[in-house]
């Protein structure tokens, strides 16, 4: 595709090379990249780039976002080969003059940048992320349920999932193994199993112990590398091994 | 059976394979030489020797057992479906008891001096 050049006015005379991958699967299974050049400031981010095209070179270009502050987990894809939140990546820290982005591997593509993360939810929900408790806290002459700063910190860090799917992208196993239930669900069953209120360990134990659960897990370690809020699903998965195994109770 | 107690099992059978290998090969390397180890009649002696003819036939049975389970883990990751995930798990089942039923065979008839 042809090179086009941003229209906007910005102060900043430094620019960057935007590849962006633009493919429709209903209409052809290829992917091609279109390139613009984009202005940007130190604090520009991938996903201001993107919109900046989106704006005033090319409005076709499909990306999903919304909070645009690494909370809602909407706008993951692979910016330079590594997925990332685009919201969270600026482009400055990139030290790159070219910057590609495509969609995260292992979903389905809907178009452009943006992915189908219907599976990722549906395993999600498997893992009942909830807590399973049947003395209620919100029962009349019932107080709520006390936990020790010990007993929060066990799983405190694996209630930081945003569900941005960047976990299941960078992982290995998902990339051949499409039946894997992945880091993301296998992380939130131990955000629950190790939480002191919850009384569906077992439930969930039975779930993730099948022929495509946690034993697939080859503790690569890539999902924790990628994840933006700073949570560690290798370690979560590695945990959650010693409740099958024994060493947990 | 759950992949848990699998799992289990793959992981005793590795742990108890390096252990028996580590003896084997200790064996090999500090009764005599290696290169005299290896000859005919040595070799034959130790399956002739009741309790190395066991180890050897553990070290058989744990191998095969974790290699075979290791293949079964690389075939559902690389392709899934049912039927061929079925088809993988008894074909290596079956594949693990004919390596070990093949290599008893030696050991026992080579044990018995049958050779």
């Amino acid at each position: 595709m042809a090179e086009e050049q941003s229209s906007t006015e910005v102060s900043s005379s430094k620019t960057i090379t935007l590849r962006i991958a633009k493919s429709n699967p209903e209409h052809d299974s290829r992917s091609q990249f279109a390139e613009f050049k984009v202005p940007y400031e130190r604090w520009t981010t991938v996903l201001d780039a993107i919109l900046d095209v989106k704006k005033h070179l090319d409005h076709s270009v499909a990306v999903r976002y919304s909070c645009r502050q690494a909370s809602c987990g909407s706008c993951g894809m692979k910016i330079n080969g590594r997925p990332g939140l685009a919201c969270f990546t600026k482009i400055s820290e990139l030290n790159s003059d070219v910057v590609t982005v495509e969609p995260m591997n292992n979903y389905p593509i809907v178009r452009d940048l943006v992915v189908d993360l219907e599976g990722m939810f549906d395993t999600h929900k498997k893992m009942k992320p909830f807590i399973i408790n049947e003395e209620s806290e919100v029962a009349t002459n019932t107080r709520e349920f006390l936990q020790t700063p010990g007993q929060v910190e066990e799983y405190i860090q694996f209630s930081n999932c945003i569900k941005c799917g960047l976990c299941n992208s960078a992982c290995p196993t998902m990339a051949t193994d499409s039946s894997f239930l992945g880091p993301q669900a296998l992380t939130q069953a131990y955000r629950y199993v190790a939480d002191n209120r919850d009384k569906g360990k077992n439930e969930r134990l039975k779930i993730i112990d099948e022929s495509h659960g946690i034993w697939r897990c080859h503790f690569a370690g890539s999902c924790s590398q990628v994840c933006p809020k700073g949570v560690d699903p290798a370690m979560g998965i590695q945990m959650l091994r010693g409740y099958l195994l024994g060493f947990k109770k | 059976m759950r992949e848990s107690i699998i799992m289990k099992i793959h992981y005793g059978t590795a742990l108890g394979a390096v252990v028996l290998v580590a003896v084997h090969v200790l064996f090999r390397i500090t009764m005599m030489s290696y290169g005299d180890s290896l000859q005919y009649e040595n070799v034959i002696a130790n399956y002739k020797f009741v309790p190395y003819a066991i180890m050897l036939e553990l070290i058989l049975v744990l191998l095969s057992v974790h290699g075979f389970n290791g293949l079964r883990v690389i075939l559902i990751e690389l392709k899934q479906g049912r039927s061929y995930e079925k088809a993988v798990t008894y074909g290596c089942l079956a594949a693990m008891a004919i390596l070990i039923a093949y290599g008893s065979r030696t050991i026992l008839m080579t044990s018995m001096g049958m050779t």
